[in-house]
């Protein structure tokens, strides 16, 4: 056992109002310069959509990630080193500028400065790479709220018969998105220049600016196209996990200013030495436990003897005891893992979103905020199950549902409460839970104070 | 080759400084403390200052804004505000996407750095300054030159502005306004700047001037058709609704169209937090909206129609919990807090007037405003509460809603029973039908009467045995209003679902005694029908009890923002500590006379009505009307120069108010809005700042850019027909354009506005300034604060306006001097002068109906004196009227000498010995000296008075914060919850969460009603003449019937014809951060208008494609958004997305594409003109025609797609 800490966060997708605050903060603060225009650390993608960059998730095209070869060793799916070495001038899987969008401003000064002219000036869209005019046609977030034709997504491909585009059967939530702080990163994996690192203290993944030498790789190799070229400098750059923050105990930028209040951020402990082994299960569907197992109980003495040994300041171990991700993760176990099958082993976790369950489930007559309805409901969610698994557990319904059902028990166990009626506790039991705990998921999840989100 | 690979990467292990795995996967380092000094660099910071943004938005959210070397880099939100408790969510961290895109604005090219003028007007205003060598004979040869005048006013919006500075740029202002007081009055000028509460000093700088000059502020609530005209209805109360935070409280919760993610977007969270204590979120929405992802269910009933589905829920409330079966807690409530007992009488078999202790031959002050229950032995008795006990000396101490032993009768049954007839409005199109049913009945003092709960049963047509007339035979009765089934041949939405939802909001009002809610928005308010859709969703609030409830109620989120600090603000807005009353006018009617919208209603103001009393009459000539009886006030006022009236008034030795009432009489004066298009009483300076009249707010832009600024247009409408023209307004044959002289902006940023101004000055943005901000979406006020100055020549608008002030005041001493003025003023709601039409009976002088009397069945003439050479002197310290008497709010009169005495040592004193207010730190400081809301003194004290009027207690919710007053200091420190007030209705008390009329039902205050009770019958005759005396359902305004547009759903050669929508923008906070690049880049980068899929595929058009949207008023390019989520028949252009960028010329005419409300128009509603009756009375934006745009439709289709600009 080889205990590690890592910085983690996990994001309450049931809570997300897809606002996008924390897109804008995080540009202002980190990419609002020449280079990275194109460029959002953190961006906020309408599900179903094809995200950014557009169809970011089709590997077969990006080849980004890990795949198992025919031995069943873990192999970088683009291709090993050496075969980056031989295209290192030539990146064929590599977005194209269009691909994430041609970043545009307008001619603004013409409002202030139009002579007398026959029309009323206005500002036309200018790229910020030619300069000349543009038609807009793609953007960080064209398809914002079922903007335009949803039918790219991804990952309808494998459920395509389950999901209808109709105006009665609408439904879409929101992804936000930062870079995964991978416990087995692809990105890093990829560079020939060793310049992607994991901070050992806490996990987080860097670009060494001055060791990166711009060869693209780790931008073919991250899955989740969160590592960026920056076409000023001639450098990667990505998500920091805001470190300059997090290193003196204020929360990422993203973070403090979501207010959806749905993220979370927390220490883990892990056992470094398992992860590979866990990387390499045979079956997608099994990497969600399997990363699961490579998550240390920081409050079992053997770890916090280990992790003791291993360096890690007693401070860190109590955060890593309350920390509300190992809570939402390990506890509750209602946070599930974003592409597990890429098996990288994210670290940025969602709670998948719950609603909405009744309208459906009245279609047949039940009131389904009658408990005895309330897994019914479940079944029937607007949002299919099959896309959300899609998501979180490369395919495998049954731990979302597990999800489902608890938030759906918590909102039935705690209207009883809030109704001044006697609490039911087959509420709980019946999602292998006890009231209390229900009652102490309830705290974490609906007051979510500050201090015991971060 | 894998070995090769591993050997390879190996390698890295000797290469690099940290350690590779085992497995050669991963690379470990410590820290990267030098690596990455780049971010570290990036984060690093000088300092962080506290503000927030002042723009029209309810958020109120603290920010930090970070600073370094003296730039500010960007902003996040503070997270610092008080707990709301230990069991409950926090405010932190509010904010938005728009917010924090704020500061892109600081340095981006469109920030306006200097003063700038049209071209062509400077330098003809040079060349005459400098002949003549008077600014103010300059500009009145420049305006008084039809050849001149046309130069500038015919270039407007077209490019040319030049550079000024600001002591030119001023002394033309100056100039204009001198010139326009002198000749025309200063009535003729008006100022425009919406809400103050997000940034009040910036607000009351402009405001203030404007009122000393005595020219006319407009108004902004009703104009945006924000203002729920239900709620002065229902309530007597401008809107009073809960914090966000207390969403939390309730079990169950309808949003109702109110997208709260995108325009409550720092409140949603707790919608989403509540659902986990088992609250059940119902949307109703007629598209996928964002909030539609949180609700349990989605109604989505057909755009429009929601007032529908709220009637019929209301039928199966009534049903299930009133009639068969009893809820004590309902019962008891509607007994005691609504008018449902009350008397009513029937006249011809319809609703007539509530019953009065004068019909039962008391002889008791204010008789007539006394109204009349039956007890449980059915005699007739006049409860405590009523507004004939809200003033007169009787009244002390009996102004409450407490009943003692009476337990009145909600129903009149027992007796006989009589049929009424009540109209319906269900038909397609609109148009009238009727409708029979029977009503229990009484005699009561020679007259048949029944209870206004009668009366609600047979409108909602919820049978009872022995009742004669047509009755629904039950829910599924599709041809009965109005039952479930009923309501799903409008609305679209199924019978059973309605009535589920209704029975479910019941049920949880009735268990958890009355925490049901409605969060209700612009998606139901702004309709030409809001206020009849808000009274069927006011009645099932109030008929299961959750008014004045924590967690139930009305939660009314569409411009709503409650200036806290109410009493402060207001002095210094209204200059009342100089001058009463100022002058203010209703924007809409304002707009729709100045702007000659009024020309092109092809109809007749009877279209509406049930009755006869409008026949032959426009609209304009109600306005005339309701002017000229003192409802509503009427900017400018006469066909003279007010000053030049008092003057003829002394010269004929006569007091001015009579010298008035003679010449009105002989018919040698008019009011001004008999012939609003006779020059003389044109407006002829406007001044905009904090706004976007033109790129925004201005339903009609195109008669705007017409008429009223006379440049290029895209109407196309024609104008009315001879035989539907006014009857009483004078109609001339040519329309006038150009009536502006004058079109003054103060933004710091380009805006459709400021292009289409004469003189733009630049303006600090909100981090570059001193001011407060409230908001009734959290109870906390906190400040601005500059975390730079302002830069280049920008100036905050305390200090601009002071600056012109001081311009105008030196001009003024040697052309103006003092002079007196007279001030025409409306008969004012929480004044005696709503007691003015007992019954709510029409009388009109004019028709011979009654005498011409001030403040009674007119105006009151109140003569001013206007010294314009002391106007600046006066600006900047507080006047003496404070002290002789005091500042009131909603009838409640606050002492507040020993508050002007603190501000003296505070502020300093000015040089004419008043207390300064000169910096904008001083005005922030009187305005939290001088309010209950933010002073512990004041807020007992008026409670105390409040106390003998009512006889209840009420100090006791002050008086634990009565020695705590709040500084500018504190809110710099971190938000700070404020105190519970009577400038309120709710209580913060004990740190409860605010919901609204919490103090009336607690304590028994009554409402500021003609019955003191919360009101479901109007019996106005207005109202009676449109059949609205209850909740009713109007549908949508018929286009095909009134304009000749035509019909949803037809297809021609020019495209297909759809609703048209405007909702707010996801993007925007009105016309502001639409143009911000973040924004841009966030969404379609410029003007787009969403489409369903099928209408999409009708005239092939695809997502992206530019397509062109044409009605009557005006021609729109923009590029569509097709999607699913939109229902079929509808589209949305999501509101105030301006013409600034990247908007092509049209196909249609070849000009500039217009902006969203270039395809709407003003369409004015003859019952929002009421006044001088109680709760229906006038007060600056509390009551007013509704500037509504929702009723629209329009031709779509696809256009070229080779644009050119």
């Amino acid at each position: 056992m080889r205990v590690m800490a890592q910085m983690a966060m996990v994001m309450n997708l049931d809570k997300c109002i897809g606002c996008h605050t924390c897109s804008v903060t995080c540009k202002q603060a980190w990419t609002n310069r020449s280079g990275v225009e194109y460029v959002w650390f953190n961006n906020v993608e309408t599900r179903p959509g094809q995200g950014y960059p557009r169809r970011y998730e089709d590997q077969e095209t990006w080849r980004g990630g890990w795949a198992l070869n025919r031995r069943g060793r873990l192999k970088l799916k683009g291709g090993g080193r050496l075969r980056k070495l031989l295209t290192i001038f030539a990146n064929p899987k590599l977005p194209a500028i269009q691909d994430y969008y041609e970043p545009w401003t307008y001619d603004y000064e013409t409002l202030t400065n139009a002579p007398l002219q026959e029309h009323t000036p206005v500002a036309r869209p200018k790229s910020l790479l030619t300069g000349e005019d543009m038609k807009v046609s793609w953007s960080a977030n064209w398809d914002d709220d079922l903007g335009g034709p949803p039918d790219r997504d991804v990952l309808l491909a494998g459920i395509a018969d389950k999901v209808k585009f109709e105006f009665e059967r609408t439904f879409m939530f929101y992804l936000p998105r930062i870079c995964e702080h991978c416990l087995n990163p692809s990105c890093a994996a990829s560079c020939p220049s060793g310049a992607i690192y994991k901070r050992t203290e806490d996990g987080i993944v860097l670009v060494d600016q001055d060791r990166c030498r711009g060869w693209r790789m780790c931008v073919s190799g991250c899955p989740y196209k969160k590592v960026y070229f920056n076409h000023r400098t001639g450098k990667a750059e990505k998500c920091t996990f805001c470190f300059p923050r997090v290193e003196v105990g204020i929360p990422t930028v993203c973070s403090e200013t979501c207010v959806g209040r749905l993220r979370y951020i927390g220490l883990m402990l892990y056992d470094a030495d398992a992860v590979l082994e866990a990387a390499s299960v045979p079956s997608s569907q099994d990497l969600y436990e399997a990363q699961r197992g490579v998550f240390l109980d920081p409050s079992a003495p053997e770890v916090v003897t280990a992790a003791e040994r291993a360096g890690i300041p007693r401070d860190w171990i109590e955060a890593a005891q309350r920390s509300p991700v190992h809570a939402l993760i390990t506890k509750y176990r209602v946070a599930l893992p974003l592409h597990p099958e890429y098996r990288t082993m994210p670290m940025v976790w969602y709670i998948p979103p719950l609603s909405p369950v009744v309208d459906v489930v009245r279609d047949t007559g039940y009131d389904a905020e009658d408990r005895s309805n309330l897994f019914a409901a479940i079944e029937a969610l607007r949002i299919p199950v099959d896309y959300l698994a899609q998501l979180f557990t490369a395919g495998d319904p049954a731990p979302v549902d597990a999800v489902l059902r608890k938030l759906a028990a918590m909102r039935s166990y705690m209207r009883d409460l809030t109704m001044g009626r006697d609490p039911d506790d087959s509420i709980p039991a019946a999602v292998g839970m006890t009231g209390e705990q229900i009652h102490d998921m309830y705290r974490l999840l609906a007051l979510a104070k500050y201090d015991e989100r971060y | 080759m894998p070995e090769l690979d591993d050997a390879l990467v190996g390698t890295r292990r000797f290469f690099t400084r940290g350690e590779v795995s085992a497995d050669h996967r991963a690379l470990f380092q410590i820290g990267g403390r030098q690596a990455d000094t780049f971010y570290r660099d990036r984060w690093s910071h000088d300092k962080v200052v506290r503000s927030t943004h002042g723009v029209n938005c309810t958020g109120s959210c603290s920010w930090k804004v970070y600073v370094k070397d003296g730039i500010i880099t960007w902003e996040a939100q503070q997270t610092d505000y008080p707990s709301v408790g230990p069991d409950r969510p926090e405010y932190e961290p509010r904010g938005c996407p728009r917010g924090a895109a704020f500061s892109w604005y600081t340095y981006s090219p469109t920030r306006v750095r200097y003063p700038y003028v049209r071209g062509v007007l400077l330098e003809m205003y040079r060349e005459a300054r400098q002949r003549l060598g008077d600014p103010v004979a300059a500009w009145a040869e420049i305006v008084g030159d039809p050849v001149k005048a046309r130069a500038y006013k015919s270039v407007r919006g077209k490019g040319g502005l030049v550079r000024a500075t600001w002591d030119e740029a001023t002394e033309m202002i100056a100039a204009a306004h001198v010139h326009t007081i002198k000749t025309y009055g200063p009535d003729r000028l008006a100022g425009f700047s919406p809400i103050p509460a997000m940034s009040m000093v910036s607000h009351a700088a402009g405001a203030r001037f404007y009122n000393l000059l005595g020219g006319a502020m407009l108004s902004f609530y009703d104009w945006y058709a924000d203002l729920p005209v239900a709620s002065p209805q229902v309530f007597g109360d401008q809107t009073d609704v809960p914090e966000s935070g207390d969403w939390w409280d309730a079990g169950y919760l309808v949003m109702w169209g109110s997208n709260l993610p995108v325009t409550r977007t720092p409140d949603a969270h707790w919608m989403a937090e509540a659902r986990y204590r088992g609250q059940k979120v119902v949307a109703v929405a007629p598209d996928y909206a964002d909030n539609v992802k949180f609700a349990d269910e989605w109604l989505a009933p057909a755009p429009g129609t929601d007032g529908a589905l709220a009637m019929a829920m209301g039928h199966v409330v009534l049903k299930e919990f009133f009639v068969e079966r009893h809820v004590a807690y309902f019962l008891d409530y509607v007994r005691r807090y609504t008018d449902l007992p009350f008397l009513v009488t029937l006249d011809d078999g319809r609703p007539g007037k509530m019953l009065t202790a004068a019909d039962l031959g008391q002889d008791v002050e204010n008789a007539a405003f006394k109204t009349v229950v039956l007890d449980a032995g059915g005699t007739p008795v006049v409860p405590n509460g009523s507004l004939g006990f809200r003033y007169g000396e009787t009244g002390e101490g009996r102004w409450n809603l407490d009943l003692g032993d009476l337990s009145p009768l909600l129903s009149a049954a027992g007796g006989d029973v009589a049929e009424v007839e009540l109209p319906r409005f269900d038909a397609p199109g609109g148009s009238v039908g009727t409708i029979r049913r029977g009503v229990p009945v009484r005699q009561v003092a020679g007259r048949t009467v029944t209870t206004v709960f009668d009366l609600l049963l047979a409108q909602y047509g919820v049978a009872r045995p022995g009742l004669p007339g047509e009755w629904p035979s039950g829910y599924d009765d599709a041809d009965s209003p109005y039952t479930p089934a009923w309501q799903e041949t409008v609305t679209g939405v199924p019978g059973p679902t309605a009535a589920r939802i209704a029975r479910e909001f019941a049920a949880n009002a009735e268990e958890s005694r009355g925490r049901s809610m409605i969060i209700m928005g612009a998606g139901a308010n702004h309709w030409f029908h809001s206020d009849t859709i808000y009274r069927s969703f006011l009645t099932l609030t109030t008929l299961t009890g959750c008014q004045g409830v924590n967690g139930g109620g009305w939660a009314h989120y569409v411009g709503q923002e409650k200036v806290r600090p109410i009493t402060g603000y207001s002095v210094l807005g209204t200059a009342s500590d100089w001058t009463r009353p100022g002058r203010q006018m209703i924007q809409t009617a304002y707009w729709y006379l100045h702007t000659d919208q009024y020309r092109y209603d092809p109809f007749s103001a009877a279209t509406l009505s049930v009755a006869d009393g409008f026949a032959g009459r426009s609209t304009a000539d109600l306005i005339a009307a309701s002017a000229r009886m003192g409802w509503m006030p009427s900017v400018p006022h006469f066909n003279r120069n007010p000053l030049d009236l008092a003057d003829e008034a002394a010269a004929a030795g006569e007091p001015v108010a009579d010298h008035v009432v003679r010449r009105l009489r002989d018919g040698d004066l008019r009011f001004a809005c008999e012939d609003p298009d006779a020059p003389e009483n044109f407006p002829r300076v406007l001044t905009i700042w904090r706004a976007n009249l033109l790129g925004s707010s201005a339903k009609g832009n195109e008669y705007f850019l017409r008429h009223l600024l006379g440049t290029d247009h895209g109407v196309r409408a024609k104008q009315a027909p001879p035989q539907a023209r006014p009857r009483d307004v004078t109609w001339h044959d040519e329309a006038p354009t150009g009536k502006l002289d004058l079109l003054l902006t103060l933004d710091f940023r380009m805006t459709s506005t400021t292009v289409y101004s004469d003189v733009v000055l630049p303006a600090a943005t909100w981090y570059e300034k001193h001011d407060l901000n409230t908001t009734d979406m959290h109870p906390f006020v906190h400040s601005f604060n500059p975390a730079i100055a302002p830069p280049w020549q920008t100036r905050t608008d305390w200090d601009a306006f002071m600056t012109i002030a001081r311009v105008f005041s030196a001009l003024a001493a040697e052309h103006l001097g003092t002079r007196t003025d007279v001030v025409a003023a409306p008969l004012l709601h929480d004044t005696p002068d709503e007691m003015a039409n007992p019954y709510g009976r029409v009388m009109d002088w004019k028709a011979g109906e009654c005498e011409p009397i001030p403040g009674r069945t007119m105006p009151k003439l109140v003569p001013v004196e206007r010294d314009y050479a002391a106007v600046a002197d006066k600006m900047a310290s507080l006047g003496p009227l404070l002290d002789s008497l005091g500042a009131t709010t909603k009838g409640v009169t606050f002492e507040v000498g020993r508050e002007l005495e603190y501000l003296r040592h505070k502020n300093g004193v000015a040089p004419n010995g008043r207390p300064s207010i000169a910096r904008d730190v001083d005005a922030c400081e009187a305005i939290l000296a001088l309010s209950g809301t933010t002073n512990g003194h004041l807020a007992t004290q008026g409670f105390r008075q409040l106390e003998r009027r009512t006889g209840v207690r009420l100090a006791d919710l002050a008086a634990e914060h009565e020695g705590k007053q709040i500084t500018f200091a504190d809110t710099q420190s971190r938000p700070t919850p404020v105190i519970t007030s009577p400038e309120w209705s709710g209580s913060e008390a004990g740190g409860r969460r605010y919901s609204p009329f919490v103090i009336n039902v607690e304590r028994l205050k009554p409402w500021h009603t003609l019955t003191g009770r919360q009101t479901f019958f109007l019996d106005h005759d207005w109202i009676a003449e449109l059949g609205e005396w209850l909740p009713t359902y109007r549908p949508p305004l018929d286009m095909h019937a009134l304009f000749g547009e035509p019909r949803v759903g037809e297809q021609g050669e020019l495209g297909i014809t759809v609703r048209y929508l405007t909702p707010h923008n996801k993007w925007s906070i009105h016309s502001e951060y639409q143009d911000n690049l973040f924004m841009l880049s966030l969404s379609r980068g410029g003007q787009s208008i969403w489409m369903s899929t099928e209408d999409a595929a009708k005239i092939g058009v695809r997502d992206n494609d530019w397509i062109e949207a044409v009605n009557r008023n005006g021609v729109v390019a923009a590029r569509a958004i097709v999607s699913h989520r939109m229902p079929e028949g509808t589209v949305y252009m999501h509101h105030a997305q301006d013409r600034l960028i990247d908007v092509p010329r049209t196909e249609t005419n070849g000009r500039r594409g217009g902006i969203h409300n270039s395809l709407t128009r003003l369409l004015i509603k003859p019952t929002h003109l009421i006044g001088g009756y109680a709760q229906l009375s006038f007060a600056f934006n509390y009551l007013g025609p509704t500037g509504n745009q929702r009723d629209e439709v329009t031709v779509i289709r696809r256009r070229s797609q080779e644009v050119e600009y």
